[in-house]
């Protein structure tokens, strides 16, 4: 099993404490181990990177070298840092525009958009008491147009009726056209899962963008994701304008590091946790329950 | 050409790489340490790095990639796939269904995902494209009543594969895994041997977690192989050299797409070389 940094990092900086006073090189030992178990919560490593310098240049400035308990002291600077990084401001959805409000929801193939899209509908209807209409713009995934039409039923919010042979750019035209004409205050749309190494599907996605000019656009990402997530992240980010970041699964026992590594390429704000497959498993993002769990505490 | 010397920089950047592709740390530190045994200080040009660095992969890769194969004498050979939410259970049942009927096999499939919204509907469709027949109830009925059925089924047309998909669940969800048991429980009352197989698919993009995901879904449903999907992105999926190492349980194929034939056989080799990626030293140079 892991074992916390706090053990480790007491393991071995507080015997050392007993010895006498710290080096440097013991600072940099125990930035060793800050690193790997950063690595081992899956944080990626140009991040990882990053973030060991600023906590050794805070543990210099704070003059580890000299406490008593260094070890708990670096815990704290590396779990502070953590917690900025991840943003301690609370980002609500914005629907501060004109209506109909479009929210555009993008990701990888199977990341939880379309759950997720259903969530927020069923948020923004109960607490916003907005009207709210869903739209899926997949065409590709079996079954997907019908997967939204059920949750809309299962939340209660209307959805896009299913018409045959439209492309997504189509359907997000009529989308925004129905909106209009229905006095809608916010259209949620889903899109088909795509990788970003394929060109098609991201011009088209860039497209979509275009053609709604949404007010939100979400990149929905799995909390179980390993290093590819600052790939991920960087590239949905360069092709659009990312308003924010949903993590789904963390429901899960990852240890979320993916979290930090968005965060940390985008500087774009993690709005939402999803954390079940039920449509109101849907929180707040907690910056300070992410930086405990990368850290093992 | 250019020749760098294996000294502990240039493992630290071979290290660096082995964790950028998910291999983990613990896994990352314990092959590039095997390279260094032999060759340490000694000069070595950037494709015979490469090619050391793959080897040592391979070595781990090369006893677990295996085919999926299917026992003629089972009428069914029945496959429980299994896994965490969205990892590509239901694609990679369909892709394998149009192989084994591309095969001449006749394939029942089981809509064993009673509670997501359009699952059934989804393996329909997978089942029109394949010409395997489905098995569904409504949704919200019991998955193991669901698996029941199926098989009875399969065994009345004397089918040659069932195949059962089943709602993805988070492996730290003790009462989702205990409906596993039972589906399980439920298939050994017509047929005491089933199931076959059970597949775990994981997901490329996954990080560690997918370590514990097959230690738990080992223990709770008996896992005999993995699947891996989602490798036609830039994700490694390395954390499957860890997995190799560990649990040595076969690789039977792996997903490159959402398409029909978009399922290819895992080949050790070829993984191994796509982890080390084309140019070591440039990686290095990256990285540092
Ligand atoms: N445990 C858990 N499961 C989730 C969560 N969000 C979504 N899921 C599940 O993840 C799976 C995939 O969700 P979808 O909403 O279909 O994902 P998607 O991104 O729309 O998938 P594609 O459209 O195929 O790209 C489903 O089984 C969902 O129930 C979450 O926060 N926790
Ligand atoms: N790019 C890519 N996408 C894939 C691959 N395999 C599956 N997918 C996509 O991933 C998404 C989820 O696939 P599903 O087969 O629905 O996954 P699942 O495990 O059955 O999901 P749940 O039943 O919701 O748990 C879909 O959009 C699939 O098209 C693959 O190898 N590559
Ligand atoms: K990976
Ligand atoms: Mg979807
Ligand atoms: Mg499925």
């Amino acid at each position: 099993m892991f074992d916390s940094l706090q053990e480790r990092l007491s393991g071995i900086l507080d015997t050392l404490t007993r010895r006498g006073a710290l080096t440097e090189a013991d600072v940099s030992a125990a930035l060793r181990e800050v690193r790997r178990a950063l690595l081992e919560a899956d944080v990626a490593l140009d991040v990882v990177r990053d973030f060991v310098e600023t906590v050794r240049e805070r543990a210099v400035g704070a003059n580890v070298v000299k406490s008593v308990t260094p070890g708990q002291m670096v815990v704290k600077i590396v779990h502070d840092t953590l917690v900025e990084t991840l943003g301690s401001d609370a980002r609500p959805i914005d629907l501060n525009a004109a209506p109909p409000v479009a929210i555009m929801m993008v990701g990888l193939q199977g990341s939880g958009k379309t759950t997720t899209t259903a969530k927020i509908a069923k948020r923004l209807t109960e607490r916003g008491r907005s009207k709210v209409l869903m739209a899926s713009l997949d065409t590709r995934r079996p079954a997907a147009q019908e997967q939204l039409k059920i949750l809309g039923e299962q939340v209660s919010v209307d959805t896009l009726p299913i018409v045959a042979g439209q492309s997504p750019v189509q359907i997000a035209q009529r989308a925004m056209q129905a909106a209009r004409l229905g006095g809608y205050d916010v259209v949620l749309l889903d899109t088909a899962g795509r990788q970003f190494v394929d060109e098609a599907l991201m011009a088209e996605m860039v497209e979509i963008e275009k053609a709604t000019d949404p007010h939100e656009v979400l990149l929905v990402a799995d909390a179980l994701t390993g290093q590819d997530a600052v790939n991920l992240a960087r590239a949905f980010d360069e092709r659009l304008s990312l308003t924010g970041i949903v993590l789904t699964r963390l429901d899960g026992d990852g240890r979320g590091g993916a979290a930090l590594s968005m965060r940390a390429v985008t500087g774009k704000p993690i709005k939402l946790a999803g954390v079940g497959e039920k449509l109101d498993e849907l929180e707040e993002f907690h910056p300070e329950r992410i930086a405990n769990r990368i850290l093992g505490m | 050409i250019r020749k760098r010397r294996l000294d502990d920089e240039t493992l630290q950047d071979l290290e660096d790489i082995l964790v950028q592709a998910d291999l983990g740390v613990e896994t990352a530190v314990r092959i590039t340490e095997r390279l260094a045994r032999d060759r340490y200080d000694k000069e070595i040009d950037d494709a015979e790095l490469r090619e050391v660095l793959a080897s040592e992969i391979t070595g781990v890769l090369e006893p677990v990639a295996r085919p999926l194969e299917i026992d003629g004498a089972r009428r069914p050979h029945v496959v429980l796939v299994v896994g965490v939410n969205g990892s590509g259970k239901t694609t990679t049942i369909g892709k394998l269904a149009a192989k084994f009927r591309a095969d001449g096999k006749s394939v029942v499939l089981g809509a064993g995902d009673t509670f997501r919204a359009a699952a059934i509907e989804q393996l329909k469709i997978w089942g029109e494209r394949t010409g395997s027949t489905v098995v569904a109830r409504p949704q919200g009925s019991d998955a193991s009543g669901l698996a029941f059925d199926a098989l009875k089924l399969a065994r009345e047309q004397n089918a040659d594969l069932l195949m059962l998909d089943t709602a993805g669940r988070l492996q730290n969800k003790a009462n989702l895994m205990a409906e596993l048991e039972k589906i399980v429980r439920v298939l050994r009352k017509q047929d005491e041997t089933a199931p076959h197989t059970v597949l775990l698919v994981l997901d490329a993009t996954t990080g560690q977690n997918a370590m514990n995901q097959v230690e738990i879904f080992t223990q709770v449903a008996g896992v005999t192989g993995l699947v891996m999907t989602k490798l036609d992105g830039t994700a490694r999926g390395g954390i499957l050299v860890a997995i190799a190492a560990r649990h040595g349980l076969p690789v039977h194929a792996i997903g490159v797409g959402e398409g029909i034939d978009d399922l290819q056989p895992f080949e050790a080799k070829e993984f191994a070389r796509a982890i080390v990626g084309e140019t070591i030293t440039e990686a290095g140079d990256d990285a540092a």
